[in-house]
Formats: C-alpha cells, structure tokens, sequence
C-alpha cells in the first residue's frame, strides 16, 4: 500500500506528516514525536532498521533520552560522531546490510556494522555519493536513481541481495530519499507522485498482496525460526 | 560459437504513461513533457502586419514604414519583432511558409528552444500567422490629400530675372518638415542678404487635444542687386557710407553688399538690414554691359586696394576697328549707326591690375544709355562718366566651343535628363525650360562668373567631369589612325584641341580652373545632399 502525502505544501517528505502517519500507522507502530538537534528534519539527519538507530552527534541529550525512553530495549540507539552529520542521507539500509557514502569515517561505518547489526558497502548510486537521497531500500526490494546503469544495479543488487529497479517519485524527481518512506509493507510518497511511479513502488517493494498482517505473520515465523 | 547478449539497454518508465524511456533530467517522455509544458506560452499565435498599398512598404512599429520583399529577411525581422513573447525563448529557426500573395496571409516556421523543469530544454516548431492589414502610410496620407509638404521657402529676387522662373521672379523649395525650411532660409542668410517673413496656415485643429496642424511658408527675398551691376545709391545714403560716388558697381555679394566706386577704388559694405531699410535697385545689370577694345592702360600703380589698381585707360567700341564685313552684331550696329565707333574714351578704372592694350572689358556705356532713376537723374553730370568698366572678358577663348573639365550638380534633376543637355541645368533647366535657349545662356554665363572669379567658386562645389572626358577621348580615337597615341593620354587632350586651323593667340592670364580644385565622385553622390549647389539658383 502506498499513499501519498505532503508537507508544507513540499513534496518531498522529509519530515513525517503525523497525522496521517498515525490514521494510517498508529495502529501496529507506535508514532514518537520528537527533534533531532532541534530540527523537524528527522528522516534525513537519522538512519536505523529493526536493531537500532542512528542519531547525529547534532542530537541533544534531552532529545537522546526521550528517543530511548520510547524505543523498545531491543533496538539500540547511538549517537554519531560523525562528520557528514545527516545521516539519512549517507545511510540507506534495510535489516541485513547498509550502503554508505564512501567518505564517512571507519568508525562511523564500525558503530553502523554493530548498532544496525549490518553488512557495510561504501557504495555510490549514479555516481552521486549521497546513497541515502538516491535510494530507497527494504528487506523486499530497493527503488534507485533512475540513472543507475544496468551493471551499477546487477553490482548492488548481488550485495544486498534484493531486487533493484530504476525510478522516479514526485512526478520525475530523481531524488528517491526525499520523496519516499517506505518498510515491509508500506509506502508514503509525495503528492505529486503519478500512478506509474507509484506502480513501480508497489511492484519494487512488493506492497501489492502484502498487508501489516501478513508481514507481521512473516516475520514471526522468521523470528521462530531463528529463536527456534 | 558463444551468444553474446546485447548489453541491455537502460530503461525507466515514464513517470506519466509508463511508457519505457531513457532517462533525462526530468523523467518524462518528450510527448508528456510537451504535454504538461508550453514553451510556446505567451507568444501569440496570431499577428497582424500594417501595409500600404500604394508604395507596398509595411509599418515597422513604431513609425518607419520599410520597403521588404515577399519572403524577404527584412520581411521576416519585421514579423519576429511583433511576436511579445519571442526574448523569451532561444529562437533557433524562422522561414516564410509560401502563401498566395492575395490572401493577405503570412505564415512563419518559427523553430524555438527553452528550459523547462531544471536542466531540460525543450525544442518546438510552429507557425504563426500574419494578416497583412492594408492601409495606407501617412506618406501616402498626405500625397492622396494632396497635402504633401509641410514647409515651403518661397526665394524671390524682384528683378528682372530672365530665366529662373519656375514661379515668377524666383523658386519654391517644398519641404516635408519645418526645420528643414527653416535651415533652408538659414543658408540663404548666410549666402545672400536677404529678407524673410514666416507665415503659418492652419489646415486642421483639434479642440479636444488642443492640437493643430499647420503649413509653414517662409518668403525669402533676395536682394535685387547682383554682381557687377551698376548701383546708384540714393545721395543721403551714400553721404553716410563714406561720402562715396553715388554710381558705384557692385564688386561682390555675399551675406553683404560691396559697392565699389571704380574711379576712387572706394568701397562701402551694406548690410542686409541697412540695404532693407532703404532699399535700391541696380540700374544696369550684366545684360547692358558692353565690349569694349583696351588701347591703352596707365596703371597708377601706387593706388591700389587689394587685387584693384586704379588705372587710366584709353578704350573704343569693340567692333571700331572691324572692317564692316564682320559685323554681324545687333548691338554693335547700333553704336556703328550713332557714330560712337570711331571715338576713343577716356576713363578710370580699377582693373589697372589686369588690363593690357588689346584686351577687351566689358562696360557700362554711360552716355548712350537712358535709366529711369531719380537717384541717377538728381546727379550732376560732371559726376557720370562716359564709360564705366567693370570687368575684363576674353571673347576669343570664348568662341572656342571648348568643353569644360569640370561641371556642377543640381538638385531636382533626374537621372534621365543629364544626357539631353549635355549639363547639369537642375531646377533651372527643368522648370524654366520654356526658353531653353536663355536657360542655357544664362547657365553659361554663370559658370563663366565661376571661372573667373575664384572667390566666387569658393563656395561651391566643383566636379570633375568623366562623362566629357570620355567622350571626348572616343571622338579623339575616331579620328582615325593619324594620332592613335591621342586616345591613350585622355588626361592632356581637354583643355585646348587646337584644330580647324582658325584658332588665334590664346590669351595669358585666361582663369583656368585647376585640376585639384575639383571634387571627384559627381555620378556617386547622391542627390539632394548638395546644398552648396542651391547658391547657384539665385
């Protein structure tokens, strides 16, 4: 399932829309309301997947406090030291590995290996270092820049081992990141976003047959599994 | 043999109708883009051309109206430039689409370029069409309400004037605008002494804008009294110009009139406003002056004043010493029959500079002539001598039908004409020509003023004359093989062509005009721009 969504009269939502986060997520994810470093900008300047997140060193330890006070124990939070401070926008990420930009530092990328408990790649998307803006990724699929080659898509996708496809949100806007926020089963998009690209998101991350149920009863058995 | 698969080609979808693109910067298919974009937005698809039918010029806003062919480049400016919208795209292309002259249709191909979204530029032809308005120019306006000049300079001389009558006793210069006039009568001014009067007449007004349209006439009249006239000046007048001789000749006239009493070498300057507040007229004028035969000259040399040197000079008739069979002129068979052409005269004269025994002068022939002139009647006789001369003259290089090296232009003449008299006549020629034979004599004798007198010719501009060159180099090289050397110097072979076998003593100090006082390019110029010619008219 996919919606689409603005902010401020922006397509690009890099802040959530609470509200309608809420009507549609508030349900199955609790919803924490919360700055980073006194700024709304939350989805860019934080990276993290199921084990942990990631919190800019810009982060006050007020704001540290409340983040860890509502996350659950099982997911880790970390602060950064790191100069490329946004880290939504030098991490992109699912559960099991992480594209970085190739100039973060090597403790940076040791904190995302043991905090994200991840596979680390210094990669670059269509020769644009900023991973995290020009793509989108989940356990199920990754939507790229849309000029990613042919080769750079085979490359990635062989390391994180899910299926990549080239496109666009907003009506054409190359940058994935800001236009999209997506998990196992389900995508927010920005306003402008046609029904093409919309198609493609679905078909990428493979929102169409999932439901919050379904994927929920997935990752239980997963979980069995692995606990079992 | 291995399959070597085509490397895939890379593909996203539209973001509109999915339909599988390359890439570009704004993700769009052309046909989407194109869709969702105008480049061609605010640039109207339709305009209009004014045209005027009767000289075929179309309107280039704002006022000029310009001659451009059908499917010509100015044409086509002429169109672009009424499109708004068009400094805002790259125009890359523009051509006319024919259409049939009488639909009164332009159609123009326009090809433009401009960037849309970030980074995208978009390329589009199409066409706009013209409609071709047609009306009439304010040019034409005015032709049609036979309203066609604006200003007009009336230029009179009241005299006799022979031949320059194209109105009589003078010209009518018509302009299109006032300051045009308005520079005409300042030239005048500046050449002539001369008098004019403005006058306006209002051929329109408007009372709700308080505009009005007027017509300006200029009256310009010139003084009467031309070059080597004989002057009698009313006796008050002259008591206050130095006490001169009442009857004095006019030496020279420019802005001001220079009188000179030959028998003194006396001169008085009178200016236009001093002439105008009483004026006078010339007695005689060069039509009267008479030839007369130098027998002999004593200059004194110790008076003089600038080129003049007073002189005793012993003249007679021209014909006195023909023998009878000669005299075939009218004039000199009068003088023959009241017995003057045996007598010798006794007079001053300021030409003692340039007199020789045997030359001739033109005169004043005093004692046989009559004037209706109260000024002259109040003289006491003793003061009027019997002869008066004014100027030396040189009959027998002027019976030589000899051809000038160098001509005038005239404004007013068209192309066709210049064949038919040989020479540039202008205005005189053209309008006055009802007695072409006084035009011309007239004509020359006023380049033979010019010859003479360099101050003269300063003021106007001479021209070297190719045409007569030529040809008389061709009729050189016709005359056969004797002298085939003759039609390679053409430089030499102008001024003197001694020939016939009649040909007498040439005479010294004739004036011949040099070589480098003359001008090239006559044929280039264009005509209207010679103001210095206008001299010439008066």
């Amino acid at each position: 399932m996919a919606t689409r969504i603005q902010f401020e009269n922006s397509s690009d939502i890099v802040q959530t829309f609470i509200p309608l986060f809420e009507s549609e997520l508030g349900d199955v994810i609790p919803i924490v309301h919360t700055s980073i470093g006194g700024t709304r900008i939350i989805g860019r300047l934080t990276a993290g997947n199921r084990h942990g997140l990631l919190v800019p060193s810009t982060t006050t330890d007020q704001e540290l406090q409340h983040l860890r006070n509502a996350l659950p124990d099982a997911v880790a939070i970390q602060r950064v030291e790191e100069r490329l401070s946004a880290l939504g926008n030098v991490i992109a990420c699912n559960d099991y590995v992480a594209l970085v930009h190739p100039d973060v530092d090597r403790e940076t990328e040791e904190i995302i290996a043991d905090v994200l408990k991840v596979e680390v790649f210094r990669q670059t998307i269509a020769d644009n270092v900023l991973v995290g803006s020009y793509c989108a990724i989940t356990n199920q699929g990754g939507l790229v820049h849309p000029k990613t080659s042919i080769q750079d898509q085979d490359e990635l996708s062989s390391l994180l081992q899910i299926p990549l496809v080239a496109g666009t949100v907003n009506r054409g806007s190359d940058v994935i990141g800001a236009g999209l926020v997506v998990n196992d089963w389900c995508a927010f998009t920005g306003l402008e976003t046609t029904a093409t690209e919309i198609g493609v998101i679905e078909a990428t991350f493979k929102l169409q047959e999932h439901n919050s149920t379904a994927v929920i009863g997935e990752m239980r058995d997963s979980l069995i599994d692995n606990w079992a | 043999m291995e399959f070597v698969p085509a490397p895939p080609v890379h593909r996203v979808l539209c973001a509109d109708c999915g339909t599988p693109i390359v890439p570009n910067s704004a993700n769009l298919c052309v046909a989407c883009l194109r869709n969702t974009v105008d480049i061609t937005e605010g640039i109207p698809k339709q305009a209009s051309v004014s045209f005027c039918r009767n000289c075929e010029r179309f309107l280039a806003p704002p006022q000029a109206w310009v001659l451009a062919k059908p499917e010509s480049s100015e044409l086509l400016a002429l169109c672009l430039k009424k499109l708004k919208g068009l400094p805002k795209v790259r125009l890359t292309e523009a051509h006319f689409i024919w259409t049939e002259p009488h639909s009164k249709r332009l159609r123009v191909s326009l090809t433009i370029q401009k960037e849309v979204l970030t980074n995208t530029i978009l390329e589009q032809t199409f066409e706009i069409e013209y409609l071709v308005q047609h009306g009439q120019c304010p040019d034409c306006a005015k032709l049609a309400a036979k309203n066609t000049w604006k200003a007009l300079v009336q230029v009179r001389q009241k005299k006799d004037t022979i031949s320059v009558k194209e109105v009589k006793d003078g010209l009518d210069f018509f302009y299109s605008s006032r300051s045009h006039a308005i520079k005409m009568v300042e030239f005048l001014a500046g050449v002539v002494p001369v008098r004019s009067k403005s006058s306006e007449q209002l051929l329109s007004s408007d009372t709700h804008t308080g505009t009005a349209n007027f017509k300006y006439t200029y009256s310009v009249e010139i003084m009467p009294v031309c070059k080597d006239d004989l002057v009698c000046i009313p006796p008050k007048q002259a008591r206050q110009l130095g006490n001169i001789n009442p009857l004095t000749v006019c030496s020279r006239v420019g802005n001001s009139l220079q009188l000179l009493d030959p028998a003194t070498l006396q001169t008085c300057e009178i200016t236009s406003t001093i002439y105008w507040r009483n004026p006078f007229d010339a007695l005689a004028t060069v039509t009267d002056l008479v030839e007369f035969t130098v027998l002999d000259v004593e200059p004194d040399s110790g008076r003089s004043r600038g080129k003049y040197v007073l002189a005793d000079a012993q003249v007679a008739l021209a014909g006195a010493f023909r023998s009878g069979a000669a005299q075939d002129d009218d004039d000199a068979m009068d003088y023959e029959s009241a017995g003057y052409t045996n007598q010798i005269f006794h007079t001053r004269t300021h030409l003692g500079g340039i007199l020789q025994p045997g030359d001739t002068v033109l005169g004043y022939f005093l004692t046989h002539a009559n004037y209706n002139s109260d000024d002259f009647a109040t003289l006491s006789s003793d003061r009027v001598p019997d002869i008066m001369l004014v100027k030396k003259t040189y009959p027998n290089r002027r019976k030589k039908n000899k051809s000038r090296n160098w001509k005038l232009r005239s404004i007013g003449k068209e192309a066709g004409e210049e064949g038919e008299t040989g020479s540039g006549r202008g205005v005189v020629g053209r309008l006055g020509g009802r007695d072409q034979k006084k035009v011309e004599q007239d004509y020359e004798l006023f380049l033979r003023d010019l010859e003479e007198d360099p101050e003269m010719r300063s003021a106007v501009n001479l021209y070297k004359a190719d045409v007569d060159m030529k040809a008389a180099a061709a009729a050189e090289a016709k005359k056969g093989p004797r002298k085939p050397q003759f039609a390679m110097d053409v430089d030499e072979t102008i001024p003197t062509r001694p020939e016939d076998g009649e040909e007498e003593e040439e005479e010294a100090d004739f004036p011949e005009i040099q070589l480098d006082e003359l001008l090239e390019g006559f044929d280039e110029l264009t005509l209207g721009d010679g103001e210095g010619d206008t001299s010439e008219a008066t």
